[in-house]
């Protein structure tokens, strides 16, 4: 779902680019006061996994692909803040090293994928404390929240797109969300697998599972 | 499992996805790109200068011959690329934290 440059409007960059820097930096802030010493290497190995998973695109339906965003297993590995950052830092690689998504849609980019997919996961997760006490719901809530983040990361791609002027809302919405429906489905199965890994050998790693009230 | 060792492993996992398994990826567009065809806006798309002289251009790593080849050293350097980034990034954001100091 990497947005190329030339999609968006430079007003709508530059509104994006601002609200994105604005909340990493918030998100910086608040990452400090979750980042125990365990935690300094998970974050490398998280965004490894991202970068690695989202290199494997499915294929969906007729002729198309898709590829998992990462946001809501960072998320539920880390919590929001460090989990947004570490999406972050992938995608600014794929941008300047890979030429994968624009240079001035990178704030846009960042908000449609790291962001919303972060605090939608937070949002999933803070409503399901008592699901989440057990693995198997934990897990069910991980699909759930995967689903939902992708379909709001293409909303948002949509809503930018529209606002720039290069496609009405009307047309695109229903195309993005027809695909991306399809696509949340492999989101979730990777996040549901990996997040199971996880909890099979360590699961005090798992911040969603801390986050629940369960002693490691 | 050590932390150390957990870590290593999942480091390797990464690894081995991004270069054994990338080269077998699906190469259809993805969902955006696949909008962005059908609707016909997809040529709107331009480089930004800066991503001229990007090292590794659409995931070809240069000079390794072959497209599984190229395709799995770019899954390579951008898998530690991003874990030594991401790693660096925590260490000093936690050596900045403000600590209590010991009782």
């Amino acid at each position: 779902m990497h947005i190329p440059d030339g999609y968006l409007s430079s007003e709508v960059c530059a509104v994006t680019n601002v609200g994105a820097a604005g909340i990493l930096g918030y998100a910086a802030v608040r990452a400090r006061d979750e980042l125990d010493e365990a935690r300094v290497p998970l974050v490398g190995a998280t965004a490894a996994m991202v970068f690695a998973l989202q290199m494997l695109n499915f294929h969906v339906a007729g002729g198309t692909s898709g590829h998992l965003l990462g946001a809501v297993l960072a998320t539920v590995l880390l919590g929001p803040w460090l989990g947004m950052l570490v999406v972050s830092v992938v995608l600014g690689v794929q941008a300047f090293a890979f030429a994968d998504g624009g240079v001035a849609v990178l704030g846009a980019n960042t908000l449609n994928m790291a962001v919303v997919g972060s605090l939608v996961t937070a949002a999933v997760l803070d409503g399901t404390k008592a699901l989440r006490a057990r693995a198997s719901g934990l897990l069910g809530v991980v699909a759930v929240a995967a689903w939902v983040s992708v379909i709001a990361a293409a909303t948002a791609t949509s809503i930018e797109l529209a606002v720039s002027g290069t496609i009405p809302l009307a047309t695109v919405l229903p195309a993005m969300l027809s695909v991306h429906a399809l696509i949340g489905v492999g989101e979730a199965a990777i996040s549901v697998a990996v997040v199971a890994s996880v909890l099979a050998v360590r699961p005090d790693l798992v911040d969603g599972r801390r986050a629940a009230g369960v002693p490691a | 499992m050590r932390l150390g060792i957990f870590i290593g492993l999942a480091l390797a996992v990464a690894i081995a996805l991004a270069t054994l398994a990338s080269p077998f990826a699906s190469s259809s567009p993805d969902g955006l790109n696949r909008v962005a065809m059908d609707q016909g806006f997809d040529e709107a798309g331009t480089l930004h200068p800066v991503q001229e002289d990007a090292p590794v251009p659409g995931y070809a790593f240069p000079g390794v011959g072959g497209d599984r080849g190229a395709t799995a050293a770019a899954g390579l350097a951008g898998t530690v690329t991003v874990f030594l980034l991401a790693f660096g990034a925590a260490a000093v954001l936690r050596r900045r934290t403000p600590r209590a100091a010991p009782a």
